[in-house]
C-alpha cells in the first residue's frame, strides 16, 4: 500500500462528507431518510456544467485555466449559480411532494418512499436532457505534484480538501454559533415544542434543504471535476453518504465529514488491496458494521 | 390470431412472475409495514440460486447441478428467506428507516457479488441455457406458452389463497396488531421483533422464488437484469394495485407491467432508433411521477386495504380498518 492511497481517500472522502452532512440534516431536522439526496448532487454537477457552458459561449470560446487549477473563471462563478438554483430544486420538490405529505402527517416511511420515487424521476430526467453519456468541466490534464512523505496531488484536489473544511467548519459554527442554528436544533429535538415557542419551522426546514441542497451541489462538482460528471453519479454515491451519515451519527456535523472520510480512505484502500471492482461494497460492509457495533454512530446520541 | 394469443400469454406470464414479487412485497409493506428497497437484490438470489441448481454442469462457473426446476425453485425460496433473515436480523429493532437503507446496500452488495463471482455466476454474461418447464413442448409455440401461463397461473393462486389464508390467522391479526398499534401488541405479549422478521424472510422467500420462476421462463438471466428500477417497477404495482390487498398486488402488477409494456412500443415506434435510449427514461419518469401522484391523492391505490376481520366484528361495526399510509408517527 503507498501513502498515495491516503490522498486519494481524503479527497473522496470529502466530497463523500460534504454529501452526508445533507443526509444528517434532512434525518435529524425532517425526520426521515432521503433517497433523493443522491440526486441532487448529480443535479448539481449538471447545473453548474449548463450555467459554465452557457458563460463560456457567452464569453466567446472557453475561458483559459485559473493559475494552477484545470478550469476557467465560468466554473466558479457558475458554481455559485449551480448552488442556488440546486436549492431552488430541493424547495420545488419540497413544495410539491415531501410538504404535502409533511402536513397530512404522513408516516416516515412514506416520506420515504415518496423520496424514492422523486430519485427515479430526477435521475431519469436528467438521463433524457443529458444522455447517459460522460460529461467534464474541462478537458485540460492535470500533473499531480509530489507533495513530500511520497504524496503527490493535483492542485485541483487541494483546492477541494480545502474547500470541504472551509465548508464544514461554516456549518458547524452556523448550527452552533447562530440564531438559525440554535433554531435548526430546536426544531431537531421537538417540532411542535420548538413551534409553540415561537420558532418558524417552516423557514428552518427551508434553511435545511437550502444547506443540505447547496453543500449537495459543491460535492456533485467536486466530485465531476476529480471523476467526471454522469446521471448515475449521485445512485452510486448514495450508499457511501448513508453509510458515513449513520456512522457520524445523525445530526452530527463534524460526525458526518469525519465518517465520509473513513468512507473515503476505506474505499480507497479496498481499491489498493483487494481490487477496483470491490469498491461499492465497502460501504455496504460499513454500514453493516455501524448497525451491528453502534447504531447511533460515532457521535450520536442515543435514541 | 395465433401470434395475438402467444403475445397475450407472452405477457400475462411476465405479468405473472411480478404479481409474485409483489405478493412478497405486500407480505412485507402491506401486511407488516416494512419498507424493502432491495427488492431487485433478492429476486436476483432466488434466480441464481434457482439458474445454479438446475442448469447442466458447466466449466464455465460453479453450479450446474441438473436438478429438476422445482428443486430450484424450492431452493431459491429457502436460500431468499435466509438472506432477507439475516438482513431483517441487523435492522429491524432500529427505527424504521433503517431497513430501507440496510435493504438498500444489501441490492447494492448483491448486484456486486454476482458481478464479480465469475467463477460462481458467470459474472456479466450471466447464466444461460436454464431449462424451462414443459420443455418437451418447445416444438409447440402456442401450447408451449399456454403451458407455462397456467403453471404460472397455478403458482399465483396457490400463493394468493395461502397468503389470504395467512392474513386471517391469528398469525397475520398479530402482523396487523404490530403495525396499528405496536405498545398494545406488546403488551399482549406478542414480540414485535420476532413476528416481524418472520413475515420480512417470508416476504423475501416469495420473491426469490419469483426471481426463480422469472429466470425459468426467460432461460437466460444476468446482472443487468436486476437494477434498482425493478424494485420501482414492483412497488409501483403494489401502490398503483392497494398495499395490504393480496388481489391488488395482482391487479397492479398486470396494470403496471401493462402500462409499462404499452409505453416501451409506443417509445419503440414513435422515436428514431438513436434517441430510444433517451426516451426510454422519460417512461420511468412517467413511472416516478404516477406513484409520487399515488402517494399525494391515491395512498390507498386502486383496491385499497383489504377489510380483513371476523365477519362476526363486520357486522358489528362497519368500519374500515385504516390503511398503513395514513397513519401517522407517534
Amino acid at each position: 500500500m503507498t501513502p498515495q492511497v491516503l490522498m486519494d481517500g481524503l479527497v473522496a472522502g470529502a466530497m463523500i462528507g460534504l454529501g452526508a452532512i445533507g443526509i444528517t440534516l434532512t434525518y435529524s431536522i425532517l425526520r426521515f431518510s432521503n433517497f433523493a439526496h443522491g440526486e441532487f448532487l448529480s443535479w448539481g454537477a449538471y447545473l453548474v456544467l449548463a450555467v459554465a457552458s452557457g458563460l463560456g459561449f457567452l464569453a466567446g470560446g472557453p475561458a483559459s485555466p485559473l493559475g494552477p487549477f484545470s478550469f476557467g473563471w465560468t466554473l466558479p462563478v457558475a458554481l455559485v449559480a449551480g448552488i442556488a438554483l440546486t436549492a431552488a430544486l430541493a424547495l420545488v420538490v419540497d413544495a410539491l411532494l415531501f410538504g404535502p405529505l409533511r402536513h397530512r402527517g404522513s408516516a416516515v416511511i412514506i416520506l420515504v418512499m415518496a423520496s424514492f420515487g422523486a430519485a427515479l424521476t430526477l435521475r431519469s430526467l436528467l438521463e433524457f436532457i443529458f444522455t447517459s453519456k460522460p460529461m467534464y468541466f474541462t478537458s485540460a490534464l492535470q500533473i499531480a505534484r509530489p507533495l513530500g512523505g511520497g504524496l503527490r496531488a493535483t492542485p485541483d484536489q487541494l483546492l477541494a480538501l480545502g474547500l470541504a473544511a472551509i465548508l464544514v467548519v461554516a456549518i458547524h459554527l452556523l448550527l452552533t454559533r447562530t440564531a438559525i442554528g440554535r433554531s435548526m436544533r430546536a426544531v431537531s429535538e421537538n417540532r411542535q415544542l420548538a413551534g409553540i415557542a415561537g420558532i418558524d419551522v417552516r423557514m428552518v426546514i427551508r434553511t435545511v434543504w437550502i444547506f443540505g441542497a447547496g453543500l449537495a451541489c459543491v460535492a456533485g462538482v467536486m466530485s465531476g471535476l476529480l471523476v467526471q460528471i454522469r446521471p448515475q453519479m449521485g445512485l452510486d454515491l448514495l450508499l457511501p453518504l448513508f453509510a458515513a451519515a449513520i456512522l457520524g451519527g445523525i445530526g452530527s456535523v463534524p460526525g458526518a465529514m469525519i465518517a465520509g472520510l473513513i468512507v473515503g480512505l476505506a474505499e480507497a484502500m479496498t481499491v489498493q488491496l483487494v481490487g477496483a471492482e470491490w469498491r461499492a461494497a465497502v460501504a455496504f460492509v460499513i454500514l453493516v458494521a455501524i448497525l451491528l457495533l453502534r447504531p447511533r454512530g460515532l457521535f450520536g446520541r442515543p435514541e | 390470431m395465433i401470434d395475438l394469443l402467444s403475445y397475450g400469454a407472452f405477457f400475462l406470464s411476465v405479468a405473472l412472475t411480478y404479481a409474485i414479487i409483489s405478493l412478497g412485497l405486500n407480505v412485507q409493506w402491506g401486511q407488516t409495514g416494512l419498507f424493502n428497497v432491495g427488492i431487485a437484490g433478492f429476486v436476483a438470489v432466488g434466480a441464481y440460486v434457482s439458474a445454479l441448481l438446475t442448469t447442466p454442469a458447466t466449466a464455465d462457473h460453479l453450479g450446474g447441478f441438473g436438478l429438476p426446476v422445482a428443486a430450484g425453485w424450492l431452493g431459491a425460496a429457502v436460500a431468499t428467506g435466509f438472506v432477507t433473515f439475516l438482513v431483517g436480523a441487523l435492522t429491524i429493532r432500529l427505527r424504521s428507516d433503517y431497513l430501507a437503507i440496510a435493504t438498500f446496500g444489501a441490492a447494492v452488495a448483491i448486484h456486486l457479488c454476482i458481478l464479480n463471482l465469475q467463477s460462481v455466476t458467470g459474472g456479466p454474461f450471466g447464466i444461460g441455457f436454464i431449462p424451462r418447464a414443459f420443455a418437451g413442448l418447445a416444438d409447440r409455440p402456442v401450447a408451449f406458452s399456454l403451458a407455462n401461463l397456467a403453471l404460472l397461473a397455478a403458482v399465483v393462486l396457490a400463493l394468493y389463497l395461502a397468503l389470504e389464508h395467512l392474513a386471517r390467522s391469528p398469525w397475520g391479526r398479530v402482523l396487523r396488531a404490530i403495525r396499528e398499534d405496536e405498545p398494545a401488541a406488546l403488551a399482549l405479549g406478542k414480540s414485535a421483533v420476532r413476528f416481524r422478521l418472520q413475515a420480512f424472510a417470508l416476504g423475501g422467500a416469495i420473491m426469490g422464488l419469483a426471481g426463480a420462476t422469472q429466470a425459468h421462463f426467460i432461460g437466460y438471466i444476468a446482472p443487468d437484469n436486476y437494477q434498482p428500477i425493478l424494485t420501482f417497477q414492483v412497488w409501483a404495482m403494489l401502490i398503483v394495485g392497494g398495499s395490504g390487498n393480496n388481489r391488488g398486488a395482482i391487479l397492479g402488477a398486470v396494470v403496471v407491467w401493462g402500462i409499462w409494456a404499452l409505453s416501451a412500443s409506443a417509445v419503440a415506434g414513435l422515436f428514431p432508433a438513436e434517441q430510444q435510449a433517451r426516451a426510454a427514461s422519460l417512461q420511468i419518469v412517467m413511472i416516478g411521477l404516477a406513484l409520487c401522484a399515488i402517494l399525494l391523492w391515491r395512498p390507498r391505490g386502486i383496491l385499497g386495504e383489504a377489510r380483513i376481520m371476523s365477519r362476526h366484528v363486520l357486522r358489528a361495526a362497519p368500519t374500515a380498518t385504516p390503511p398503513p399510509s395514513t397513519k401517522s408517527e407517534t
